[in-house]
């Protein structure tokens, strides 16, 4: 099969690595040859983050390029719009709809952009924006963004809710194992 | 099964496998999740040095009593260490020795870009490029055996893109290999003079004898193509982007030993293709090598020194289709990192903005205090490139820059660095202020222990470097220590130390706010009877403090409570939650 690609973005701090170790976890079970590009250092103090996930037969490059992502997972709207360039044609967004305002906005230098899903859509890009961290707040706790984002995403892929939930035991600590999950649900029917 | 693994896991589990027993090393972006994944492993001793020469010499010294020792770095720590590398060069090893190195193209977390391939090359000892896990972990394994036939240490280079990205890899069980006899050996071993002008043709005989394996070496490999008139010399993580372009269209000829070059499988290779083409980031050493042999070689021309490759850059330069995103019109503001909530290094910041003072930096999570709105830093060098400078710079000014500068540097940062640098300052006696923020952990690199902090990088407690006493001994009478939380203890301290004429140190004392072992009072709130908008809050540069229809608005999931910002408004409109 031609190789698929993933790409979850945020803001540094908010729990990207847990969702490419969940969805590399998954996929590498599935007999795919698989690769994960992360971002460690600097830009995880707050910076905007990227991790790539890479599937199929055989992988070569370990990162994403312009026009190349099947599926953008932004955990904010404004990342969401930055890594628009790198959303393949017919590609699908599915994104956290909290704003987090940048420094330069924060500072009064820059205006966060209005309208963004909107602007997104008129683009004609496949988009779902909803409140994950309200369902996360629900969940337990404002960490498990990542689950939810999950949950919704797993609506695109083919493999069983079972799958999901064994790959949630793997990857997260067994005290925050029924949380997770708890938020995987709630995003799952968002 | 295969397991999916970080380069530099994989790297770490080729130590395991080889036997390797003994890890010292620096922690540094990317290069750091090496030695943190080799200490999982009981049967390895590993440990963080206190700088990268440190930890070359002890992997030396592991190496010298006969066991397989490895020591790990970023690109710019292997120039600390480069002292002891080009003469273990010469000296060779005893029990198979491996130098990790990590490049940062693209600079995500370094300051600056330099290709290390330089050092091999100069210091004359071999390198491995892996282009994923899997050769990673193979080329480690493969360095011990060379390192031993060959005596010498070998380098294991890799990359942000090599190192942070997870691929498959296949594990295999460790052997255990017997410690080699330790044998006096002075002739081989001492490097003066006398027997260094004999052990230098030795290391130039082993260059040839290295070349010989670069040409017969499996990992130097050539991968058939359909179309030959065009063929590909590459090596790391530019294979990879060439693969993901041309699958099997060129012929490829990829490198996994990169010093020495081979000279007559690149020869035999450029003349079984058409246009030779050399994809390669950063400098053009594969590029040179091969115009020294006087092949027609484009490398440079196309693909330029800066920054990382990718997929599109190779198929934009090679002709081939190159798909597009959306665009959208609106700018998107840049999100450059910045100091977390409740970091400790925020209130110094913010005392030494406000008594407008010349601060000379240095590298660690506080570089930010350069950025707006702190913009408290002007100048970034290296690791303790501060305390030394300050000593230069107020000597240079002949006092006038006395009582007016300072430098600032993080507690692991002095202890690589830094320290030195103080001696300096006492020894030869400028009138110099330097401030220690001592955040009790190595943080920019995700929280690795150090000297001052009492613990292992197994996470046991040891032995503490005091601070104080430290400095107090080499020399400095005034050291004062400060919790940067209290905004006016920093200014009347600051403002003590810059004013008395003789050399002084300010520790300011508070752990990271993200150390799990912190309790934080939990998020404030703002007032906004109270709040008049005057956006003095905004000074210190928060991401949890934001301007919402002229208010200050707090962030609950971002603010720890650290009360800075309550310190700065002179209307009462921050403070603890009132209970409901």
């Amino acid at each position: 099969m031609e190789t698929k690609n993933i790409m979850i973005v945020g803001v540094g701090g908010q729990g990207t690595l847990l969702a490419s170790k969940l969805l590399g976890q998954l996929l590498s079970t599935k007999g795919y040859d698989v690769k994960v590009s992360e971002v460690h250092g600097m830009s995880q103090r707050g910076g905007n983050v990227v991790t790539y996930v890479r599937y199929g037969d055989h992988v070569y490059s370990p990162i994403i390029d312009k026009g190349e992502a099947d599926l953008i997972i932004s955990f904010e709207l404004l990342e969401a719009a930055r890594w628009t360039q790198y959303l393949k044609k017919g590609g699908r967004i599915v994104t956290n709809s909290q704003q987090v305002n940048p420094m330069p906005v924060i500072t009064g230098a820059k205006e966060y952009p209005a309208d963004l899903e909107k602007k997104m859509k008129d683009k004609g890009i496949n988009i779902d924006a909803f409140d994950a961290l309200a369902l996360a707040e629900e969940a337990g706790s404002s960490k498990a963004v990542n689950m939810v984002l999950m949950g919704k995403v797993s609506n695109y892929f083919d493999f069983s809710e079972e799958t999901w939930l064994e790959a949630i035991e793997h990857s997260v600590k067994e005290k925050f194992i029924d949380m997770n999950k708890k938020a995987f649900h709630l995003g799952r029917n968002a | 099964m295969k397991k999916l693994l970080l380069g530099n896991e994989a790297v770490a589990r080729g130590l395991y496998e080889a036997g390797c027993s003994f890890v010292s090393s620096y922690p540094g972006t990317p290069s750091t999740e090496i030695t943190e994944a080799a200490a999982k492993y009981d049967e390895i001793y590993a440990e963080w040095a206190p700088n990268e020469k440190v930890a070359m010499e002890a992997a030396f010294g592991a190496s010298f009593a006969g066991k397989r020792s490895f020591c790990g770095m970023k690109h710019v720590g292997l120039n600390v260490a480069a002292d002891p590398l080009f003469t273990i060069s010469y000296t060779g090893v005893n029990g198979g020795m491996i130098i990790g190195v990590a490049d940062d193209p693209g600079m995500h977390s370094s300051q600056n870009e330099q290709d290390s391939r330089h050092h091999a090359i100069a210091a004359k000892v071999p390198m491995l490029e892996p282009s994923d896990s899997e050769e990673a972990l193979e080329f480690t394994k493969l360095a011990y055996e060379l390192s031993e036939k060959y005596d010498t240490p070998v380098i294991m280079k890799m990359c942000t893109r090599v190192s942070h990205s997870q691929s498959l890899v296949e594990t295999g069980g460790r052997v255990e290999p017997e410690q080699k006899p330790y044998v006096k050996n002075i002739q081989k071993y001492v490097m003066m003079p006398g027997m260094a002008i004999k052990r230098h043709p030795v290391v130039e005989q082993r260059t040839l004898d290295l070349i010989q394996y670069a040409e017969t070496t499996p990992i130097n490999r050539i991968e058939e193509g359909s179309d030959k008139s065009v063929g590909i010399i590459t090596s790391s993580t530019s294979y990879q982007y060439v693969k993901e372009v041309l699958g099997d269209k060129h012929p490829v000829l990829k490198l996994g030993m990169v010093n020495p070059l081979p000279v007559e499988k690149i020869k035999k290779f450029a003349e079984s293709v058409g246009e030779l083409i050399v994809v390669e980031e950063l400098d053009p050493i594969i590029e040179n090598h091969c115009k020294t042999l006087g092949l027609k070689v484009k490398g440079k021309e196309l693909f330029g020194l800066l920054g990382e490759f990718s997929q599109n850059l190779v198929a934009e330069k090679l002709g081939e289709p190159v798909p597009e995103g959306y665009t959208l019109e609106d700018e998107i503001p840049v999100r450059p990192p910045v100091m977390c909530a409740g970091c400790p290094h925020r209130g110094l910041f913010y005392t030494l903005k406000k008594n407008n003072v010349t601060v000379l930096g240095d590298i660690g999570c506080y570089t930010l205090g350069a950025a707006a709105p702190l913009g408290a830093m002007e100048y970034t060098i290296c690791m303790g490139a501060s305390v030394s400078g300050i000593h230069g710079f107020n000597k240079a000014n002949g006092g006038k820059s006395d009582g007016k500068t300072v430098a600032v540097i993080g507690d692991s940062t002095f202890m690589h660095s830094g320290v030195t640098g103080l001696i300096n300052i006492a020894y030869n006696e400028s009138n110099s202020t330097v401030i220690i923020l001592d955040n009790s952990i190595t943080g920019m690199t995700g929280h690795q222990e150090n000297p001052t902090t009492g613990r292992n990088l197994k996470g046991d407690p040891c032995t503490k470097i005091d601070l104080e006493t430290l400095c107090r001994s080499v020399g400095i009478k005034r050291v004062r220590v400060v919790d940067p939380y209290n905004l006016k203890e920093c200014d009347d301290v600051l403002k003590e130390e810059l004013g008395v004429d003789e050399p002084s140190v300010i520790i300011a004392r508070r752990p990271c706010a993200l150390l799990k072992y912190v309790k934080h009072p939990g998020p404030i709130s703002c007032d906004s009877t109270k709040c008049v908008g005057c956006r003095s809050c905004m000074n210190i540069g928060c991401p949890a403090i934001s301007i919402v229809d002229k208010k200050a608005v707090i962030d609950n999931t971002l603010c720890t409570g650290c009360g800075v910002c309550e310190q700065l408004c002179k209307f009462g409109a921050l403070g603890a939650k009132k209970e409901a």
